[in-house]
């Protein structure tokens, strides 16, 4: 069997796996990140953060720390309070301190800051500033947060009166009940997707340089949307937003760490407005743990109403979010869960029902879209895992009862039961081809043979859809802020060319994906075209890069922008060869004549004459703008399975096998498509088996380190298949769909899947993650005491 | 107070008053201007600090300047030679084997440092070997395949001995 659809021929740029432009600083070590900015006359920052989950602030006294040599200024949340900066709002429309005033609300919250002439100076005064804390009772479980006389943790807020920060449905409640009424079977599953972390491999920080004389602030920092911070600062800090210019250089990976504001770029600013000198903070590991944007820590009941033959009926989904001490999901203002709800995933559900509550705890703010459309990994994993769990319960293969709820090809474009619209699929073919590669029937025949000999092997698989691309301007904003992309493209004379995006790529390769999208547009080589981005004096206004939403967005204006250019070009070239533009037909770079092939005009001639020798009456210039607001999300799919082998003395499991079939519609530049998928696929692995952030009874932070943080080295990371279908986004301008997080959203159901599949026969059905080994051996032991 | 260090830094003898405390990896990027080596972590734990001393990889960030004192220094910035890239740093790009490229720097010294030891790695050896390293971007399966690149690559044309300078 082979997949029934395929990438369409390579034609000139698009499908062609470009080299990448920006590897040739990079490997020469002169990229330019954050720490590598320095300028003239410049300070050291650094934090002092909370040692309690929750306490009041009865004094601080800094005088000691003034005092050192070096120390210029200590900056505390009375001093920010003066100017009206102790607090600020974050990305849902919350308040987050700056620095603490009243309380501390969470271990590692920022408590004041050090200015320093260096950076050890800095540090060490940090050692001198006594803070008399009054420690109260911490709020660690969201459910008893949520119970009658929980301590009030946001007792700052007006109005605020317990700790419930949402209540949000989607679905219908009623039809999801009938449809339970009338189901044969019920399967349910409850489960808690670990608080996580992106940790990306270079910390947050910043260099804030504020000119006393001119009131202009540059500022320099680690951000994945460099434009809506800059609005956000304008709104925060009251400083007219012509004189803010936000230069997000080189970053050194995001995964949404690097979305939200943060109270270390703030103070930076506000002590570079007050000094007059530009400042620069830098986060240590153990800050960018601590504080800031987690991600996940969803605690999810799921139940999936099904006949006996396996078809679905409804699903219903109760959630509860632990937000921490603020509400900071950067994520559309209109669903307070993120994309949570869709949960229906892949299937064919004619009901559902799903109801969400956030409540705050005395844990570090977030729930930033590590690398994931808002919420849609939780989501994701949810029903994989519940489908999972009906199908040992109905004595059904999984794969199977996959493919009999699959919504159909026909069926597109297809209304979900929570109201979204998927604009493309084909769920079959990719199951069928990851089947296929990974030999499943073989193997299934494998693991009865070794169960016979006491080895356990396991089979996990996920199939997996998500909603890519934020967004459509009617439904999606960031505070109001509409969540269109843009691209601004410059030709000049000699026919090379500067593409401008209002996105800010973290390593997702814009700086030749993009080319390619002018070159396959325009027929100006990648080499010749110059991608710019994060510089807000200098790019289009935009959104930015996380939820995989760069190509969806930017990439579409990318290729509409200069199809406005072509158009241009045409009048141009009509001028050039003295004849009427509907006489021109465009091959790759150039219009020749209909019927006299040998007269041609290049793009590169077109340009040289749009500054030299451009029609009487036509602007001058071969220049454009696009603002591209999309009329629907992208919706890639994929099939994740894999293979591992579990000891069951011991709970230890390995990935023997990882078969991925992704399918992201169009893909311009296969091999960093490729590189996402693997890159994702380990996060995945890693969220699966490793990774977590945990709080002991206290509040304090287990994971504040990478001792106790763990992520996956090359030691432990599996071999990658990966293999493809294509199924053109219909309304994308070049049917490419997003992709970067595909494989983190789907995957780690596929590990866990594999996992409980390799102990299902003795009645395992459930292990939360991490799944460590000492859970797999407890859940094992558990299960034979059962049997 | 200072103390006088002499370091060999990529083929050139650097002598420079640090103070006792000075990190190896401040006073790369800071005192030396070499910026290839990034700090990630404060724990010796991420490894993009890493550069090799006498041949053999070490995490600056957990070194002081003042132990490498009479000692030798490869960092990024003299992987290439005579204006050539290093065939671990050709491989890198080749094969897709960084992203945002921030662990790339310390990953390709410590690549090259296995096949200056190994020629002919395993992928088992190459995993092992570079598994003081993180990579949160590519899942280091291109890492890997970059390095079996760079192994297989013919040997660089041999360095214009003698050459006047």
């Amino acid at each position: 069997m082979t997949a029934t659809t395929q990438q369409p021929e390579q034609t000139g740029w698009l499908g062609r796996s470009v080299t990448r432009k920006e590897d040739d600083r990079l490997i020469a070590g002169r990229g330019n990140y954050i720490e590598d900015v320095v300028l003239p006359n410049m300070l050291h920052m650094a934090i002092l953060r909370s040692p309690y989950a929750h306490a009041r602030i009865k004094g601080i006294d800094a005088s000691a720390a003034q005092a050192l040599p070096g120390v210029v200024a200590v900056v505390t949340g009375d001093l920010l309070a003066e100017h009206k900066l102790a607090w600020m709002p974050t990305m849902s429309g919350d308040t987050q301190a700056v620095l603490a005033t009243d309380k501390v609300r969470f271990q590692g919250q920022e408590v004041a800051c050090v200015v320093a002439e260096d950076r050890y100076a800095a540090h060490d005064a940090l050692d001198l500033i006594e803070v008399d804390y009054e420690p109260l009772p911490p709020v660690v479980d969201p459910f008893r947060a949520l119970e009658e006389g929980a301590p009030l943790i946001r007792d700052d807020k007006e109005g605020q009166t317990d700790n419930r920060i949402y209540h949000w449905e989607a679905g219908d409640g009623e039809a999801t009940d009938r449809a339970f009424a009338d189901a044969d079977r019920v399967v349910e599953i409850d489960t808690h997707y670990p608080r996580s972390h992106p940790a990306p491999l270079e910390c947050c920080g910043c260099v804030a340089d504020v000119n006393p004389a001119s009131g202009r602030a540059t500022i320099y920092m680690t951000s994945q949307a460099p434009h809506a911070i800059r609005t956000v600062f304008a709104l925060v800090t009251g400083l007219p937003e012509q004189n803010i210019q936000i230069i997000s250089p080189d970053i050194g990976g995001g995964f949404g760490n690097k979305v939200p504001v943060y109270p270390g770029y703030v103070v930076a600013t506000a002590a570079s407005l007050l000094l007059g000198r530009p400042v620069k903070w830098i986060e240590d590991r153990t800050g960018n743990l601590i504080s800031t944007g987690f991600a996940r820590d969803f605690h999810m009941h799921g139940e999936l109403a099904l006949r006996e033959d396996g078809t679905m009926l409804g699903l219903r989904v109760k959630m509860l979010s632990d937000q921490g001490y603020a509400y900071a999901d950067a994520q559309p203002s209109k669903f307070k869960a993120g994309l949570f709800h869709m949960v229906t995933g892949s299937y064919d559900l004619p009901a559902a029902h799903v109801i969400t509550d956030g409540a705050y705890t005395n844990k570090a703010p977030g729930g930033v879209a590590y690398r994931c459309s808002f919420r849609i990994t939780e989501a994701s994993f949810l029903v994989e895992r519940l489908v999972n769990t009906a199908a040992y319960e109905l004595g059904m293969d999984p794969a199977e009862l996959r493919r009999r709820n699959f919504i159909t090809a026909d069926q597109f474009p297809y209304t979900s039961a929570t109201g979204f619209v998927y604009d493309s699929g084909d769920y079959g073919p990719a199951l069928d081809l990851a089947l296929e590669k990974v030999g499943y029937r073989e193997l299934r025949e494998e693991q009865a043979r070794l169960r016979e000999e006491g080895k356990l092997l396991g089979i996990g698989i996920a199939s997996m859809t998500e909603a890519l691309g934020a967004g459509p301007s009617r439904d999606y904003d960031i505070l109001g802020i509409k969540m269109f992309d843009s691209a601004e493209l410059r030709v000049h004379p000699t026919g090379k060319a500067i593409l401008k995006l209002g996105v800010r790529h973290q390593g997702q390769g814009h700086e030749t994906t993009f080319a390619q999208i002018v070159a396959h547009e325009l027929g100006i080589p990648p080499e010749d075209v110059l991608v710019h981005e994060g510089d807000t004096d200098n790019t289009p206004y935009g959104l930015g890069t996380y939820a995989s939403r760069s190509t969806p967005t930017a990439g579409a204006a990318a290729a509409m922008v200069s199809r406005k250019l072509r158009d241009k070009a045409r009048k141009i070239a009509a001028h050039l060869l003295e004849v009427a533009e509907t006489d021109l037909e465009w091959d790759n770079d150039r219009f020749s004549v209909a019927g006299a092939p040998e007269k041609v005009s290049t793009i590169q001639d077109i340009a040289f004459a749009a500054y030299t020798n451009h029609p009487q009456g036509m602007e001058a210039g071969l220049e454009g703008v696009h603002y591209y607001d999309p009329p629907n999300l992208t919706f890639p799919f994929a099939t994740y399975i894999v293979v591992v082998e579990v000891d069951a003395d011991t709970g230890q499991w390995k990935p023997r096998t990882v078969v991925a079939v992704d399918d992201c519609g169009v893909r311009i530049n296969p091999m960093i498509v490729e590189g996402q998928i693997m890159g994702g696929l380990t996060e995945g692995y890693a969220m699966s088996a490793m990774q977590q952030i945990t709080f002991d009874e206290d509040g304090n932070c287990i994971g504040a380190n990478f001792m106790d943080y763990l992520l996956p080295t090359a030691w432990e990371t599996p071999h990658f298949d990966l293999y493809d279908t294509c199924t053109p986004s219909p309304h994308h301008p070049l049917g490419a769909k997003g992709v970067g997080e595909s494989a983190t959203v789907g995957s780690p159901a596929a590990f866990v899947n594999a996992v409980v599949d390799a102990v299902a026969h003795l009645g395992v059905r459930d292990i939360d993650m991490p799944v460590t080994s000492d859970r797999v051996w407890e859940a094992v032991r558990a299960a034979r005491q059962d049997g | 107070m200072k103390r006088s260090i002499t370091v060999t830094v990529n083929g050139q003898s650097r002598t420079a008053q640090v103070e006792a405390r000075l990190l190896l990896v401040h006073f790369l990027r800071e005192e030396l201007g070499l910026r290839g080596a990034h700090v990630g972590c404060d724990t010796t734990s991420c490894g993009v600090c890493t550069v090799l001393l006498d041949g053999l990889p070490v995490k600056s960030c957990t070194m002081f300047a003042v132990q490498a004192d009479a000692r030798t220094i490869t960092t990024v910035e003299g992987m290439v030679s005579n204006g050539r890239l290093h065939p671990v740093q050709q491989a890198f790009k080749d094969e897709h084997g960084l992203q945002c490229g921030f662990c790339t720097p310390a990953m390709m010294l410590v690549a090259s440092a296995l096949l200056e030891d190994n020629p002919d790695p395993s992928e088992e050896e190459i995993r092992w070997a570079i598994s003081g390293n993180l990579c949160r971007c590519t899942g280091y399966q291109n890492i890997v395949k970059a390095v079996q690149a760079a192994a297989a690559a013919p040997d660089p044309a041999p360095a214009e001995q003698g050459s006047t300078t």
